[in-house]
């Protein structure tokens, strides 16, 4: 193992050697990520220095779980937060969790690790009592130690040695009483938070290994241009450039220094002469092109097809969604060497296992060769330029063995080659019955892949431009209950008779791939903006008609509490408006219901979003500052993707390359007050609470225009253009 | 071979003058705190202070900073032995990912030096350059107006 | 002003007041009253939203942050600050006891429905020139605003300028009645183009240079003139942009950004923005007709864009060179927007006017404030140099881009001006604001 390799381990958190993982047999049954690593030791491991380490196989996105995942373990341990160190992705030692995604970090991960860590205590004080002879009741797990009633002490080194933790978490483990929790469900400040504060080593963009060398890539000017012709002589022999590297269309430049890194790089695209490129409909002619191409339909819900429709009024709507971008602040970067026989990655990616399978197909290893550690990268919000810049890393690593190759994007790179979420075409029909219910729904979401991730090799950027390619493998729906373009488009609500369907595009003109909440995003838009549209139309107050199709008692509960705590029906200052909207994400994670107050401006027609309040259960609250942040954080997000995002294109691509010509929101548009209320359900399964805002906000900010100016918009985002020609002059 | 004074610490830097700042803290220096979000100079995540004022890093050529006093978020605390800002950042919760915040955070700085008690208009007019994009400004805000010993945020869970 | 300066100008005020006089400076006031339904058409009200963005009334009658034609920002003149007012029909604070005749003389005249003088701040000597069905239309739109309560500031003007009658002398001498030029080899959009230059959209306000009592000089129309501090450049043959406008360029500059000469900064960029919510036909027109104003051909100056060599040993151009190096090359040598570079550039900084402006200010102020961003719309991001430049650096930089992008000579006195100008704090909306 190199220096660089203990090094970054360090980073990890935790120096843990050689310890090879067999692939476990499925066992569906167990919860949680149980059911693909059954052994304690997966999850759970105590060094000879009595120094316990967690395991798992989810990533540090941004969204706290290292800090949540250390409380879930310290609680069923017994033992201090602190005291705990934390593993998370890596290939070499972890469970293979597949990708950190779908708001299924709590439910799978921390549901393991919670078993994990309550087998190894029941091993702990197993073995401490035969040691000191006394009942394992008797016993408690501190820092360190364990403690029987009489002071007596034996140090988990100690005992280490004794205890079996390459065994199977039992079936019957014994899981400490939520109600005598003393560190779950409390608000441990984040783990991760000092250290970036204070410029300490946080990221994979932090990792400097002696003897690496800084790579840069030009890449073509717009996805699909070929390279046909380059003199590349004067770059290579800048001072400082150790190559330009040229396979196919992928062309990049290696120096020793970083700055002469971005010169060369420079220097290279100016003599770069690229020809061709995929044409792209013309912005006005999107939603046709999505509207005309052909589709698979898949029927993904149905019911009370026998029932008579009863008479009333059928209401129709139509929504749409631009594409959108992620856009993290930091652009994508990873390290990778290569020693002649083996790769190390480290990555920001969402998979490590699956990045390992793309990255060994791409470079004919065999898996066993290639090692994925994941070290944090800026927010991730889904499948973002993380795993092409890996795979750039691991082609040039391979190109100069023996040296760790660091590639980093430029902004313009990171904006122009993301995959986006894709655009989205909506319809909802429905009948009011005579009572003012729903009586019969009919909903299709047209939309394309929501996943292009890896595995495949031909899932990363560089390998479908190489001189021998990879071609991108043929798009895939996932499939429901979770979804992918029709995730949540089945509504929560009573429906008598109800058909949803799923238009599955496979073609589309822009790369496009997971962004958070995937599809929910639309279909909690539409069919949220759609239930005011019908709550109106029947002269209902919008809570009340949600309220009179809920059965679900947690889904009534959020519904509630948001609606009372900020005040729903009082009267609002002229220009205002209020706006409702509630789902369950995926509808098996959390439940989560927004309000939300805004102002238009009707000269110019900009939305400002004043304040919103969101409830949200979340099942068994880990944190509830974790829970808080990602819901305040979602609702701005969603804010600033509602409001003002859409990736700008013209015939040639897009042409959204930096924040001048893709803007977000910045701090004058964020909202006075934002408060979340939690419900904590104790003893509950963990629900999954990371994307549970982005729907529900689009929905009541659609809701609460249409409240304060009396216009519905029916596209995202609802731009000040959009919203100014609702209303006139 | 120009000579950057960087927290204090005054030492000679073997780069070109045209060599923006930003590299050369992370690279020769080994400061993680200025991230490189943009080089464009629209982000703010590469923010630092020269003589009390905000600038940025990515576009700042280091020839332009002799006998000019650098501070960069290393040069406001430890993650053992935070700086007040950092942490007021630290007790609200102040990051999600993070990689915004070493520039929030000296954009603020750079504002408190010159306006100890600000406005909430203030505030959000002075960081309006620095982009986030986890959603983590209600954080943030709440971070400055804690240092600045402003009234208690109004906003959080109440579970 | 220099001191022969003020000489002059009190002695024409002296002219200025016995002119005022004698002609009864004395106008009526117009009986209160409010619009007919039949003013206020929807299609009406159409019209006059798109004339209302051509004649720019938002960007002086809406206040940074405040109600839109609630009025309340200052315009500065060489004389004093002169606050737009209200023009909601409010009607204690704003215009809603103004009947069409009452807003029909205040357009064309200058006159309120009090029968007060106005500053010539708000431009009627081009307002003059407005169709009757043009004045219908802005009045059905400002009379549909939402009415906002909002008391005027006062006026920041010394005496005696602060008195009103004089105004009316003013007028005397420098109200004309406005020509829309007519020319019959031109087409219906030219003459269109004409009229929106010459009445609503007032190029002239700041596009030519004015005397000493602040009237434009009609001799020297377009030749340049000055505005909030800027250098506004000539629309005529002497202009020194490097690129010769046409039609097309200028329509892409006026409704955004032209990839070859770029896009507006400083008192010119509201302009352009309000430009967001017009018809592209009345850009176009527009376009047409200034781009005749620059005459036929080629300018005699122009020479197209240069990117000079220069000489290494001169320590003070090293100096602009590096720090051009590290902090301009990055987006201003990518190649320009349209050719894949940073977006909002240009091929080279060779294409922008402003480095051959006969001053350097408009080129110190975009430097030491930057070009905040847009909200929420696409549009040019430039960060602010004020905070990290020194003045001595700030001039080094300058003189090296003047060197190396123009075809002319040093500025003159330009240190002096990097100094006085980095000794005001920056404008509001400025990038560099933060943490001053
Ligand atoms: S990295 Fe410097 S402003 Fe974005
Ligand atoms: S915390 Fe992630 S970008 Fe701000």
């Amino acid at each position: 193992m190199t220096a660089l390799t203990r090094r970054t381990l360090l980073v990890g958190g935790a120096l843990l050697v050689g310890i090879g993982l067999p692939r476990e047999p499925k066992a569906a049954s167990l919860p949680g990520g149980l059911a693909q690593a059954p052994r304690i030791d997966a999850w759970i491991r105590i060094g000879e220095d009595g120094a316990v380490t967690v395991l798992t196989g989810k990533a540090e996105l941004g969204q706290g779980i290292k800090t949540a995942l250390i409380q879930v373990a310290a609680e069923e341990l017994g033992m201090a937060p602190a005291a705990l160190r934390l593993l998370t992705a890596d290939t070499e030692l972890t469970p293979d969790e597949g990708y950190t995604a779908g708001s299924h970090s709590m439910q799978d991960s921390a549901t393991a690790i919670r078993h994990a860590a309550a087998a190894a205590r029941a091993l702990l004080v197993a073995a401490a009592g035969r040691r000191l002879g006394l009942p394992p009741d008797s016993l408690r797990v501190e820092s360190g130690a364990v403690v029987g009633p009489d002071g007596r002490r034996l140090a988990l080194s100690e005992i280490a040695g004794a205890v079996e933790l390459d065994a199977p978490v039992p079936d019957n483990v014994a899981l400490r009483d939520p109600a005598a929790y003393t560190i779950v469900g409390r608000p441990l400040p984040r783990v991760d938070i000092p250290a970036k504060v204070a410029g300490g080593a946080a990221y994979v963009q932090d990792i400097r290994a002696p003897g690496m060398v800084h790579a840069r890539i030009v890449r073509p000017p717009r996805p699909g241009a070929r390279l046909v012709d380059l003199d590349a002589d004067a770059v290579a022999s800048r001072p400082g450039v150790i190559r330009v590297h040229r396979d196919g269309d992928v062309l990049a430049v290696l120096a020793e220094r970083e700055y002469a890194a971005v010169t060369a790089m420079r220097a290279l695209a100016r003599v770069a002469v690229w020809q061709g490129g995929t044409p792209v409909p013309e912005p006005d002619a999107l939603f046709a092109d999505l509207a005309g191409r052909p589709a698979k339909r898949t029927i993904i819900h149905e019911a009370g097809a026998g029932t008579p429709l009863p008479p009333g009024r059928r209401i129709t709507a139509r929504y749409r969604r631009r594409y959108q971008m992620h856009g993290a602040i930091g652009p994508s970067c990873a390290v990778a060497e290569f020693d002649g026989s083996r790769l190390t990655v480290w990555s920001h990616a969402q998979g490590m296992f699956p990045l390992r399978k793309a990255l060994a197909e791409m470079l004919s290893l065999p898996e066993e060769q290639v090692r994925c550690i994941h070290v944090e990268g800026s927010g991730c919000y889904g499948h973002n330029g993380a795993d092409d810049a890996a795979g750039d890393a691991a082609l040039l690593a391979r190109a100069l063995p023996g040296r760790p190759v660091r590639v980093q994007y430029t902004r313009e790179q990171e904006h122009l080659w993301e995959p986006y979420g894709g655009a989205m075409l909506t319809e909802a029909s429905a009948v009011l019955g005579p009572d003012g219910r729903i009586a019969d729904w009919d909903y299709a979401v047209r939309s394309p892949t929501h996943l292009t991730r890896p595995p495949g090799a031909g899932q990363l950027l560089s390998a479908r431009m190489l001189a021998t390619p990879f071609p991108a493998p043929p798009p895939k729906a996932l499939p429901q209950p979770e979804g992918g373009g029709d995730r949540n488009a089945i509504p929560l609500y009573r429906l008598p008779r109800a058909r949803v369907a799923h238009d599955f595009v496979a073609d589309m003109p822009l790369r496009v791939s997971a962004l958070r909440s995937l599809g929910a995003y639309m279909n909690v838009f539409s069919i949220e903006s759609f239930l005011d549209e019908l709550a109106e139309t029947a002269g209902a107050d919008p809570v009340a008609f949600r309220l009179a199709h809920l059965d679900d008692p947690r889904a009534r509960a959020v519904v509630e509490a948001a609606a009372e705590r900020f005040g729903w029906g009082r009267p609002l200052q002229r220009g205002r408006g209020a706006g409702f909207a509630f789902a369950r994400y995926k509808n098996l994670a959390a439940y989560c219901a927004v309000a939300v107050e805004v102002e238009v401006a009707r000269e110019s027609g900009q939305v400002r979003l004043v304040r919103a309040q969101a409830a949200v259960d979340a099942g068994q609250v880990v944190n509830p500052h974790g829970i808080r942040d990602q819901i305040e954080g979602g609702i701005i997000q969603a804010m600033s993707w509602s409001l003002f995002e859409a990736v700008a294109h013209d015939a040639e691509g897009p042409t959204s390359r930096d924040w001048s010509t893709y803007p977000i929101a910045r701090f004058p548009d964020i909202p006075e007050h934002i408060a979340v209320h939690l419900i904590d359900r104790s003893g509950h399964p963990f629900l999954g609470a990371g994307e549970v805002a982005q729907g529900p906000t689009a929905a009541a900010l659609a809701n609460a225009i249409r409240h304060a100016a009396g216009v519905r918009l029916r596209e995202l985002p609802m731009r000040p253009e959009l919203v100014k020609a609702a209303i006139g002059v | 071979m120009p000579t950057l004074t960087v927290n204090g610490r005054t030492q000679a830097v073997a780069a070109e003058p045209e060599t923006p700042l930003l590299y050369v803290l992370r690279d020769e220096w080994g400061l993680n705190g200025a991230k490189f979000g943009c080089g464009l100079g629209q982000c703010g995540a590469c923010t630092v202070e020269v003589e009390g004022r905000a600038i940025l890093s990515c576009l700042t050529p280091i020839g332009v900073l002799e006998g000019r006093p650098v501070t960069t978020v290393e040069g406001l605390g430890s993650p053992e032995n935070p700086g007040p800002l950092q942490a007021a950042f630290i007790a609200e919760n102040a990051a999600q990912c993070g990689y915004c915040i070493a520039g929030m955070i000296m954009r603020a700085h750079a504002l408190l030096r010159s306006v100890p008690h600000p406005s909430e208009a203030e505030i959000r007019a002075a960081l309006r350059f620095n982009l986030c994009r986890c959603g983590t400004h209600m954080r943030i805000l709440a971070a400055v107006r804690r240092a600045a010993g402003l009234e208690p945020p109004t906003t959080g869970a109440t579970p | 002003m220099g001191r022969r300066r003020i000489t002059v100008w009190l002695g024409g005020l002296l002219v200025l007041a016995a002119a005022g006089f004698a002609v009864a400076a004395w106008r009526p006031a117009l009986a209160p009253g409010s619009p007919t339904p039949a003013e206020t058409a929807p299609e009406q009200v159409r019209k006059g939203a798109i004339l209302a963005s051509l004649g720019y009334c938002a960007s002086c009658h809406t206040a940074e942050g405040g109600r839109p034609y609630a009025g309340g920002r200052g315009v500065t003149t060489p004389f004093g600050t002169i606050a737009a007012t209200n023009i909601t029909p409010d009607p204690e604070t704003g215009i809603g006891r103004y009947t069409l005749d009452a807003f029909t003389r205040a357009m064309r005249q200058g006159v309120d429905r009090e029968g007060r003088h106005l500053y010539p701040a708000f431009p009627y000597t081009h307002y003059a020139g407005l169709t009757d069905a043009d004045v219908a239309a802005l009045y059905a739109f400002v009379m549909t605003r939402e009415p906002v309560r909002a008391e005027a500031k006062a006026n920041a003007l010394p005496f005696p300028l602060s008195w009103r009658p004089l105004l009316a002398g003013w007028k005397l001498l420098f109200v004309r009645d406005l020509k829309i030029p007519a020319d019959p080899r031109r087409d219906a959009e030219w003459h269109r183009g004409a009229y929106l230059a010459e009445a609503l959209s007032h190029c002239g306000a700041c596009h030519t240079p004015r005397n000493l009592l602040g009237a434009e000089v009609r001799s020297r129309a377009y030749a340049g003139g000055e505005v909030d501090g800027w250098w506004a450049p000539p629309l005529d043959r002497s202009s020194p942009a490097p690129l010769a406008w046409d039609k097309e360029s200028l329509a892409r500059y006026l409704a955004e950004w032209d990839p070859q000469a770029g896009g507006a900064a400083g008192p010119m960029r509201p302009v352009v923005d309000a430009h967001r919510t017009v018809p592209a036909g009345e850009i176009r027109a527009l376009a047409a007709y200034t781009a005749t104003l620059y005459g036929p051909g080629p300018a005699g100056s122009r020479t197209g864009p240069v990117d000079r060599a220069i000489p290494g040993d001169d320590p003070a151009l090293a100096r602009g060179a590096a720090t051009y190096a590290g902090a301009c090359a990055v987006c201003h040598e990518s190649g320009g927007g349209a050719a894949g570079g940073v977006p909002y550039t240009t091929p080279s900084l060779g294409h922008r006017t402003t480095l051959r402006a006969p001053d350097p200010r408009n080129l110190i102020l975009v430097l030491r404030d930057g070009i905040a961003p847009r909200e929420h719309a696409p549009g040019p991001i430039m960060p602010a140099y004020g905070a990290m430049l020194t003045p001595a650096q700030m001039t080094d930089l300058a003189a090296y881009l003047r060197a190396r992008f123009s075809p002319d000579g040093p500025w003159p006195g330009l240190d002096e001006t990097v100094r006085d100008l980095m000794r005001d704090a920056p404008r509001p909306g400025a990038h560099a604001e933060a943490g001053r």
